[in-house]
């Protein structure tokens, strides 16, 4: 009898717990519906909140890593104004990517366990940082089109559907301007300058032109997360929607630059109204993703070890409030 | 204490004199002082404020979510406490 009841006591709480989680899941979805942001201590689906994890940790982990192709040219920039745009700019990277790890935690994750996944190669950072930058001019096409395309991706984000990740977008899209505008401007100085420096200019825009293109993902019918995301509204436009506006956006700035796209088949289509571009070598993008990058290795090593050197600086700070008895409860 | 125990601070900042401290983000930081300083580098990077707050995120209690209609239920049903309840004849001025 008592077993009985007992069954019949579980299955009682069972109904009452779906029915609750029904609610919760009626309440979330309407409030996407509606275009209300989600905050923290929202009820969300599971599914959702790893979503977001997974996608505000590569996004934070991207902005970390991203730092070292244009940190290797601090010590070489041609003159002390660019010097310190380019001390600027890494600095805001670091920035970029306290934002987001703050705004991933919100979610429960932590800022170690973050750190952790991407040492150990568990969580992916965007494979446009897996390309050397072998020359001065490599800062420049970075800047134009590597942030280009970012801010072409990141300022739908503004108004993704988790309040946090919106609100880190805000601060990121208003400093990623910045970085393209000094990137653009370095371009035109050497494409405006001697044939050498011209020549270095377009050689980067040749290298950098078609991984910019790949940054914005594999085409929408490839693509495993977009259809949910944006269900949920964390994406507001598919990859080759957003690819498109680059391209459109791109091509006037090169002719004001004074170069060109390595692309044969990029011409204007009257009909679509955007340009028609040429096939993406998707087979070097998914091997990049893979690992097999120029640089893989190496950003993650050089990762690695800027972590492990800098423990003995972390370790200082925490005796440091330890011994004066400052450290929060 | 290692780097994964620092604590979590929520960051505040004033943009100028006459306007409060608003919520900025958060960071990790292993006393307040060290909070003070990274919160400058992090959110005022281009002069956005005057003045910073760092409060530890544990010594913020909040209201709840799943209790938010109830708990906010008692300023929904009194449309009186707005000035646009009151229906005032036109032309009557200053009010």
């Amino acid at each position: 009898m008592a077993t009985a009841a007992a069954h019949r006591t579980t299955a009682e709480a069972q109904a009452a717990e779906a029915e609750r989680t029904a609610a919760h899941e009626a309440a979330f979805d309407a409030a996407v519906a509606a275009d209300e942001r989600i905050e923290p201590r929202d009820w969300m689906p599971d599914a959702y909140r790893a979503s977001l994890v997974r996608q505000m940790a590569q996004h934070a982990h991207s902005e970390i890593i991203g730092m070292q192709p244009e940190a290797n040219w601090i010590t070489r920039a041609p003159s002390l104004r660019r010097k310190a745009i380019l001390m600027a700019k890494v600095q805001d990277e670091a920035g970029h990517g306290l934002y987001l790890y703050s705004a991933a935690e919100t979610l429960g994750t932590g800022r170690e366990e973050l750190l952790d996944k991407l040492h150990s190669g568990r969580q992916k950072y965007s494979s446009i940082f897996n390309y050397p930058t072998l020359t001065w001019a490599d800062v420049g096409a970075i800047g134009w089109l590597v942030d280009g395309a970012a801010i072409t991706n990141q300022v739908p984000l503004c108004r993704c559907s988790y309040g946090p990740y919106a609100r880190a977008m805000v601060r990121i899209c208003k400093e990623e301007s910045f970085h393209q505008r000094q990137g653009y401007e370095l371009l035109l100085h050497l494409s405006n300058g001697t044939p050498e420096q011209h020549a270095m200019a377009q050689d980067a825009v040749d290298r950098w032109w078609w991984p910019s293109l790949m940054m914005f993902g594999p085409p929408d019918d490839e693509s495993a997360h977009s259809a949910q995301s944006m269900t949920w509204k964390i994406k507001r436009h598919s990859n080759d929607e957003l690819r498109q506006r680059f391209v459109d956006i791109a091509v006037p700035q090169a002719e004001a630059l004074g170069l060109t796209l390595p692309d044969p088949d990029l011409r204007w289509n009257e009909v679509r109204g955007h340009y028609d571009f040429g096939a993406i070598d998707w087979d070097e993008f998914w091997d990049v993703l893979k690992g097999n990058g120029p640089c893989n290795e190496q950003r993650i090593s050089q990762r690695r070890t800027a972590h492990e050197e800098g423990a003995w600086v972390r370790e200082a700070a925490s005796a440091y409030a330890a011994k004066h008895g400052k450290a929060a409860a | 204490m290692t780097h994964s125990d620092w604590p979590l601070w929520e960051v505040f900042v004033r943009s100028r004199r006459g306007l409060s401290h608003t919520h900025a983000g958060s960071l990790h930081a292993p006393d307040a002082e060290m909070a003070l300083r990274n919160a400058r580098d992090l959110y005022t990077r281009r002069s956005e404020g005057v003045s910073l707050w760092v409060v530890p995120s544990t010594a913020i209690t909040a209201s709840s979510p799943d209790e938010k209609d109830p708990f906010f239920e008692p300023a929904a049903d009194k449309p009186y406490r707005h000035p646009t309840f009151y229906e005032i004849p036109e032309g009557v001025r200053h009010l």
